[in-house]
């Protein structure tokens, strides 16, 4: 009896359903639509490019285009730079955030709250606004063209220190700490052997988040390379397409090279990059 | 002594991350304050103080004019987009967080924010290319008018709103998903039973109660909005390597003005303004917050 009663209703609640699926399903397909246009485009003859409509898999695939990319530019060397600048700076940011967000959650020192305030009052400041003054500080150090000079801006996250502070606050017992202290463990011991595998998933999201942010840095990289063997990944693609004799096919293949690897890597770690960027908006 | 001894530990394990701070965070922000405030165009040795003058002057420089207009409405553009299409994909996504595709839809919104920018912006720039791109030729098919849509003063300016906008989503739908999961399940069922239909609890339910992430979503969207750059470079130049319309932006402006022109005194100024409507929407968001709170 109930079960007839309930079948239109039910019935009605799958139709919803099926409609959504497919809303979502246009939608996310054509949100990627245009990389997936780039990245074939890169496998495309100069004829087929223009064709309308244009083809997702190439009728023809060629590989013409990737050769003609690596002969013309340096971009294994861009690729190789920017994958140095990302680890760099990633490890950078997990070590000063690892022990100064591991300070500021669990000693309690009056001194310790005006570092907090400082820190949070350059958070709000975006990079944009002193990275003038930066450049003539890695100017001045002989660091411009460097991997070094690009560094200089992404040493520390001030995020990263939140993030990293909100979770030993919450998930690392003070008596843990205290039961450690009372065994004699000194408090670099307790730093290395208690905090940091507790911290271990938040540093693996604030890792990957950190990867990301420099490995697309775009306007930093721009001024602080001005030789074509310095740029970075983003940098000299940027500059490439600027070029007279550029062809679409080239600058597809080019965009293809660099999307494709870390398109696989976020798809691998999305996991830890959606926690990441989920915790950015739970500051309160 | 024991205090003593922990204390001491807390300062040496924070001083190294304290010192690179205040080197590589504190000084430049404090060299931005300074330089606005003085005339030093890199060739010269002295930089005199001209108090005001470099923001005086900035309200007359039609250049600069320009680029504050131009960033405003392709930050105040990319929000208008965001914010109402997030939100309904979010509650569309977390409505169906139990299908086998949940995964993909979450993850197709949000690979446009994570991808490099660059290639990203390329593969938009052939979409809008006015000889080459599959816009214009849609629209030849459908009977329109094909237009040079990045060289048109107005539609570049679109373009770099549509390009930036089809990035922030991502980010906007992933915070919004995370609210929609904290909301309370039993005041959906109770307005259930009362008869709501989806669209009405959506509507009644949903958008009132995820008002402070509405708010933090659209402050940081329009403070990225601000610093927009890398999308109206690239846009700038055709394909074929002829240069398009550029879309003079506030950070495009502001290099070309210290590193074109060497004024850089007056690019400080300019990145003093940047800071101030940054600190300007921080506060009205901090402040809506309070006032919610205190009337709760």
């Amino acid at each position: 009896m109930s079960d007839r009663l309930a079948n239109p209703g039910r019935l009605r609640q799958i139709v919803i359903e099926r409609l959504i699926d497919i809303v979502l399903l246009v939608f996310g397909c054509l949100m990627l639509l245009p990389l997936v246009f780039l990245v074939s485009n890169g496998f495309k003859t100069p004829q087929e490019i223009l064709a309308w409509p244009p083809t997702i898999i190439p009728a023809n695939p060629t590989l013409a285009n990737f050769q003609a990319v690596l002969a013309d530019t340096p971009l294994l060397r861009w690729i190789g730079n920017s994958l140095l600048f990302a680890v760099l700076s990633s490890l950078s940011i997990l070590a000063t955030s690892a022990i100064a967000g591991y300070i500021l959650a669990k000693f309690q020192f009056r001194s310790l709250t005006v570092v907090f305030i400082v820190i949070l009052a350059t958070a709000i400041v975006p990079f944009e606004v002193y990275m003038i003054p930066l450049y003539f500080q890695a100017q001045a150090l002989g660091l411009l063209n460097s991997v070094w000079g690009m560094l200089l801006g992404y040493l520390v996250m001030s995020f990263g220190i939140f993030l990293i502070r909100q979770n030993a606050i919450h998930s690392i017992p003070d008596e843990l700490i205290e039961a450690a202290r009372i065994d004699g463990a000194g408090e670099f011991w307790i730093f290395l052997r208690i905090v940091l595998p507790l911290l271990r998933g938040a540093l693996g999201a604030l890792g990957v988040l950190a990867f990301f942010q420099a490995w697309t840095a775009f306007a930093w990289p721009l001024i602080v390379a001005s030789r074509a063997e310095s740029y970075t990944i983003e940098v000299g693609l940027a500059l490439f397409q600027t070029g007279f004799t550029v062809d679409l096919g080239r600058l597809s293949a080019a965009s293809a090279v660099v999307l494709i690897p870390s398109i696989t890597l976020f798809v691998i770690l999305r996991k830890n990059f959606v926690q990441g960027i989920a915790s950015t908006g739970l500051k309160e | 002594m024991l205090r003593r001894k922990r204390w001491l530990f807390a300062l040496m394990a924070i001083l190294p991350t304290l010192a690179i701070f205040a080197w590589v965070r504190v000084y430049p922000i404090w060299e931005t304050l300074r330089l606005s405030v003085h005339k030093w165009d890199i060739l010269s040795k002295n930089k005199p103080f001209i108090g005001m003058a470099n923001f005086q002057e900035l309200f007359r420089d039609r250049l600069f004019i320009e680029a504050l207009t131009n960033t405003a409405i392709i930050a105040f553009g990319v929000l208008l987009v965001t914010i109402p299409l997030s939100l309904v994909l979010a509650a569309l996504i977390h409505y169906r967080s139990r299908s086998r595709l949940a995964a993909f839809y979450e993850t197709s919104v949000f690979i446009p924010h994570v991808v490099s920018l660059v290639p990203a912006a390329m593969a938009w720039k052939w979409i809008f290319d006015a000889k080459l791109g599959p816009l214009n030729a849609l629209l030849t098919f459908v009977g329109i008018e094909p237009q040079a849509w990045l060289f048109d003063p107005v539609l570049s300016i679109i373009c770099v709103i549509v390009l930036c906008s089809w990035q922030a989503l991502g980010y906007a739908v992933l915070i919004y998903l995370v609210g929609f999961k904290s909301l309370p399940v039993s005041l959906y069922e109770a307005a259930k039973l009362d008869g709501a239909s989806g669209p009405q609890s959506f509507w009644f339910l949903s958008i009132p109660m995820l008002k402070p992430i509405t708010l933090y979503v659209s402050v940081v969207t329009l403070v990225s909005g601000f610093n927009v750059y890398a999308q109206a470079y690239v846009l700038a130049s055709d394909a074929q390597g002829a240069p398009g319309r550029q879309v003079r932006v506030l950070v495009l402006d502001m290099l070309e003005n210290s590193f074109r022109n060497y004024r850089v005194g007056y690019a400080a100024s300019e990145a003093v303004v940047l800071l101030l409507i940054v600190l300007l929407l921080t506060l009205v968001q901090f402040g809506l917050l309070r006032d919610k709170g205190g009337r709760a």
